[in-house]
């Protein structure tokens, strides 16, 4: 579903990214983990496109299609979507206002008709019960004066309400109390599907308890050191990261 | 890929889509302005007499008026020497339904996407189509005259209904308020005239459409509202104007007058053609409006929506004469290209116990200049008066700029003023966020907008508020509406 080749990446003149390859197929659950500054977030900025990165060596492969040619609102369209882990306010919009243009955008992209209000409203609450989102914040303005958790929440939503094909979650887990975690990991496990796949952001192999992945990859530095299944998860948390950082420093000298 | 400052950029700089004319031949009244034109509009209008002496009124205290200088922009030469102050659509005949309105005009309403057939149907909206400065459609007329309300065109009122006129014409807004004014009082074309009995509430939203549609012609409308005691009465004036390369001047003047407990909401939709990018051609949207709540307890509230004209120069106010008087003025002023807005309010507080609200959203995109300019007079005898402003600015690129300029003169010591101000950019974070959700660049902009101005667009009655939501979206489609 999605292969990415030696990519490398810089913002504002900086090399943050320095050559990462991954590759991700239909139905698996990648976690990525990796102390702060190493490049997560940077590594989901540029693959939904975030303009201020830009990439400067590498490809990136998402279904068959040259992922880095698309205009961000394209990458939506064709099936990736990225909980962020500073989701934004936009007052004065209502969230379902903002789901149904963005559903309706994506059903023309695909040369479907809008979707009807009914149809509309009834896969909301299907959804909304799916993930076990409030009910009350789905009319509030989009995210505005909503608490850390709720927000986080809301991407969840968000993700169920678009169902795209590859959904990269960015630290969701994230300033969440441990009954908001297991909501929001029960959300993403109903969504997992044989068709679906999904790269976790996170920093807390407590989140893995939940949503067990099938690779767990590290990133340090920009680039992924480490390759392994769960119990890789369970090591970091352990040890930490300071042997891996230590490992990583001794090849180079080498 | 483009970057979204080119997006905004291109959208900022978009062309005008409701440009195009209508053929409909005009009667024209010779070009420049002296006392024989005045003596010919009066004469084509088939006016009486003291008509006539009021237009002349105007002209003579025109003729001592000079252009102010306060203003936040450059003045643009105007030479009112080469207008012409006289326009009519040729056909006059009446019209008894819809049906025999010109085809051509109805296709023209229907390219702006005023479908007015349906808008028969739908809840209840009587149109009085103005179209250039003859009335040619008014509808619903039956339905008002059995409530023993009057919504005629101003022209029509100054023959049926003179003493109305005579006794309400400029009492708000005097022949010399000011030289724009007075302009209109020597020219004016024509207008609207609405008059609520006593105890009347209007069952239904008045609306009227302006449309200038002649080249080099000055417009010039008329309207005066009277709510008389313990009446309500929801207007709505919207316009949108076909593309042309000269200026055009449009003078309006609106005068409103509430009696006790009475209510008048005013609310505006302004798409004058807005120029070129470049800023040539145009609408001159000078206008003056101004209401008196002279009842207790009566209430008038502006509400408007300003996407047009090169330049919209105006500062609908309300006269809080009465005790317990409450005035409103919410207002969504929208700038592109090269267009200029220097707009706001002015609320004189002269009655005990007397509120208002002031709440702006400025939007400014592309070289544009947004101004407020609001004034919160309190008098001597308004004990506890009190206001509220909230005025607020949203910048898209960084080539716009936002003015405020908030005047507050106190003279009770009983009274609140509270002003409060922001200035904003469209975050870079709130468009990355809406594409990443399948919504390009300039539907989000036109989301983030309509968003900011929510607490306005909430104001519009129902179905124009759906209207210049659209509106908004088109515009910013151009600059973030
Ligand atoms: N706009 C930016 N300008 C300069 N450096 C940046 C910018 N954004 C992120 N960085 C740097 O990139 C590195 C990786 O950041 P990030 O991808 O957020 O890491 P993580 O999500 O793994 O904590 C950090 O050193 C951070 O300081
Ligand atoms: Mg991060």
């Amino acid at each position: 579903m999605l292969t990415i080749k030696n990519l490398h990446a810089e913002v504002d003149g900086k090399q943050i990214l320095k050559g990462i390859n991954l590759e991700i197929r239909k139905g698996e659950m990648h976690a990525i983990m990796g102390p702060n500054g190493s490049g997560k977030s940077s590594l989901s900025s540029v693959l939904a496109g975030r303009e201020n990165y830009t990439v400067t060596q590498g490809e990136v492969i998402f279904e068959g299609k040259n992922l880095l040619d698309m205009s961000p609102e394209d990458r939506a369209r064709e099936g990736l979507f990225m909980a962020f882990q500073y989701p934004v306010e936009i007052p004065g919009v209502s969230n379902l206002h903002f789901l149904k243009t963005a559903l309706n955008e994506i059903r023309t992209y695909h040369g479907l008709p809008a979707m009807e209000s009914k149809e509309f409203l009834k896969l909301t609450k299907e959804k909304q019960q799916l993930v076990d989102f409030n009910a009350n914040l789905m009319n509030r303005s989009l995210n505005e004066g909503f608490s850390g958790g709720e927000k986080k929440r809301n991407e969840v939503f968000q993700l169920a309400m678009l169902d795209p094909k590859l959904a990269i979650l960015d630290e969701t887990d994230s300033g969440l109390d441990i009954d908001a975690l297991r909501i929001v990991a029960a959300g993403v496990n109903k969504l997992r599907s044989a068709d679906k796949a999904f790269m976790v952001i996170t920093h807390y192999q407590r989140l893995l308890e939940y949503i067990v992945p099938d690779f767990v990859h590290v990133l340090y530095n920009g680039q992924i050191v480490k390759t392994g299944t769960k119990e890789l998860a369970l090591e970091l948390e352990e040890k930490g990261y300071d042997w891996l950082k230590e490992e990583v420093h001794q090849k180079e000298s080498v | 890929m483009r970057n979204s400052n080119e997006i905004i950029d291109d959208i900022a700089n978009r062309e005008y889509e409701f440009g195009f004319t209508t053929d409909i031949e005009m009667e024209m009244a010779p070009v420049g302005l002296n006392e024989d034109t005045i003596r010919f509009i009066s004469a084509k209008k088939e006016e009486p007499e003291w008509m006539l002496e009021w237009r002349l009124k105007g002209y003579q205290a025109f003729k001592k008026m000079q252009f102010p200088k306060w203003q936040h922009f450059e003045m643009p030469e105007l030479d009112l020497q080469k207008l012409s102050y006289y326009a009519a659509p040729k056909k006059k005949k009446q019209l008894n339904s819809l049906d025999e309105v010109d085809p051509e005009l109805l296709a023209t309403f229907e390219k702006l996407g005023i479908p007015i057939n349906e808008q028969k149907a739908l809840a209840g909206v009587a149109v009085d189509v103005v179209f250039d400065s003859v009335s040619v459609a008014t509808t619903f007329k039956e339905k008002l005259n059995e409530l023993g309300i009057i919504f005629c065109s101003f022209g029509e009122a100054v023959r049926t209904h003179p003493d109305l006129v005579k006794k309400y014409l400029g009492t708000v807004v005097p022949h010399s308020d000011n030289i724009f004014a007075a302009l209109n009082a020597a020219v004016f074309s024509d207008g609207s005239f609405v008059y609520i009995p006593k105890g009347v509430r209007c069952p239904m939203e008045l609306s009227t459409y302006f449309r200038i549609n002649a080249e080099n012609t000055g417009q010039f409308e008329r309207t005066l509202i009277i709510a008389d005691d313990n009446s309500y009465v929801s207007y709505l004036e919207g316009c949108t104007a076909p593309k042309r390369d000269e200026n055009q001047l449009h003078a309006a003047v609106v005068e409103l007058i509430a009696m006790d407990h009475s209510e008048i909401k005013y609310s505006t939709v302004q798409n004058w053609y807005p120029g070129d990018k470049d800023g040539n051609g145009g609408i001159y949207n000078f206008v003056t409006k101004r209401g008196i709540c002279k009842g207790n307890s009566s209430k008038i509230s502006w509400t408007q929506v300003e996407t047009g004209s090169a330049i919209t120069w105006k500062y609908p106010s309300v006269i809080l004469q009465g005790d317990d008087a409450e005035g409103e003025f919410y207002s969504v002023a929208v700038t592109r290209n090269k267009q200029i807005a220097d707009t706001g309010t002015k609320i004189y507080h002269l009655g005990r116990n007397t509120r208002s609200r002031i709440i702006s959203k400025g939007i400014s995109a592309g070289h544009s200049d947004n101004t407020y300019r609001g004034l919160v007079q309190v008098g001597p005898r308004a004990a506890n008066a009190r206001n509220f402003t909230q005025c607020d600015s949203l910048l898209i690129g960084d080539r716009c700029g936002a003015h405020t300029f908030p005047y507050i003169e106190s003279r009770n010591s009983t009274a609140t003023v509270e002003h409060e101000a922001t200035t904003s950019k469209i975050g870079e974070d709130q468009i990355f966020y809406l594409n990443q959700r399948g919504i390009d660049t300039e539907k989000a902009v036109a989301l983030i907008v309509n968003g900011y101005a929510q607490e306005v667009l909430n104001q519009l009655p129902m179905e124009f508020a759906v209207e210049a939501r659209k509106l908004l979206s088109i515009t910013l489609e151009g600059s973030v509406g």
